[in-house]
């Protein structure tokens, strides 16, 4: 909400400041969202059918077996596949806590979940290109795994 | 609108598969349609919530900032400190990393380096305060504090190796009208 009202005032402010400038910020913002709008969309919904084939409860049941370094495996995969708002995943990652996942796995599903995004691949390649799309991801995807380990090799030292 | 709809023709079909999918699963009260029509509404929401305001945004800052101010404070040769400001920046948004995309493509038009867009996207995909405040709240200080020290050092390796891979001849594509990546080159090849 704050951030629209921010973007309405100096809205309002550049409106004041130039109206041909304001015109065309406003045309090249919407067309913006227009050309993106069906490609978030239809990402959307597909993501709404795994997640609802798949269900929080099984994710829970993937991760929280002891399974030692499967959980891991499991915790990046679900991380790098899943596009869970911020919003759901905390409160999921709380819960999963509590049911006996440890952290350092949750650090693996939290980073693979923020840093890497297989079902927006599409998308990150109308803007990067295949190749910088792949490698990022990959990167990524190296990246919260060295953040994971290192977390479960530190975590009770501290 | 012709070419609208024929550009996009994929996404709208899957999109409109699914409106009359979802349509079905409220006539019929079939659960799973149903269950996937609410998780669907919910990340609907979640993006409702801040994109059609950062793409408001970027109109505004790409009406109103000159292209040689953002080139001289984070285009290549800026620095370090000018990364600094990139991290800073990207803690300050909200959204999921898709929302970063456009940005990095405004941000790149106006003459940001590479390695300062990549900084950008490591930084906005682990360090939103916003996010950082719901993590706390639901893991704890400790987790976050440590994910978050651990996070930067790997994000900043990852944006100079995808430098170094892809630095040289690097393109964001312009995804705000008919033009495609010629034209959004041609942007650049009039800096130069």
């Amino acid at each position: 909400m704050t951030l629209y009202l921010a973007t309405f005032a100096l809205l309002l402010l550049s409106l004041a400041a130039n109206r041909q400038k304001t015109i065309k910020a406003l045309k090249t913002g919407t067309m913006m969202f227009l050309n993106l709008l069906p490609a978030f969309l239809s990402i959307l919904m597909l993501v709404a059918v795994v997640l609802t084939l798949i269900g929080p409860e099984t994710i829970r049941d993937w991760l929280g077996s002891n399974s030692g370094s499967m959980a891991y495996v499991v915790a990046a995969v679900t991380g790098s596949i899943a596009l869970i708002p911020g919003l759901v995943a905390y409160p999921m990652s709380g819960m999963l806590v509590d049911n006996g996942v440890t952290y350092p796995v949750i650090a693996v599903f939290i980073t693979t979940l923020m840093m890497v995004g297989i079902v927006t691949l599409p998308l990150e390649k109308k803007f990067f290109g295949i190749k910088i799309a792949v490698a990022r991801n990959a990167l990524n995807f190296a990246g919260a795994l060295v953040i994971g380990l290192t977390m479960a090799l530190v975590w009770n030292l501290l | 609108m012709k070419t609208y709809l024929a550009k996009h023709r994929n996404d709208l079909v899957i999109v409109g598969l699914f409106a009359l999918a979802f349509a079905f699963s409220f006539a019929l009260q079939w659960d799973f349609g149903l269950r996937t029509a609410g998780s669907f509404a919910h990340s609907f929401r979640e993006m409702i919530s801040f994109l059609p305001a950062i793409f408001i945004l970027i109109g505004l800052v790409d009406a109103w900032v000159p292209r040689e101010v953002v080139a001289r404070h984070t285009g290549k040769g800026s620095g370090w400190k000018s990364s600094v400001w990139m991290i800073l920046l990207a803690m300050l948004q909200v959204g999921p990393l898709y929302g970063a995309f456009p940005v990095a493509c405004l941000m790149w038009k106006k003459g940001t380096s590479p390695r300062n867009i990549f900084i950008y996207l490591g930084a906005f995909s682990t360090l939103k305060l916003p996010m950082l405040g719901f993590e706390i709240g639901f893991l704890g200080l400790k987790f976050t504090l440590l994910r978050t020290v651990l996070s930067v050092p790997v994000f900043i390796l990852i944006a100079i190796t995808m430098d170094n891979m892809f630095g040289k001849d690097f393109v964001i594509n312009d995804v705000s009208g008919g033009k495609g990546p010629k034209a959004a080159a041609g942007g650049v090849g009039a800096k130069s």
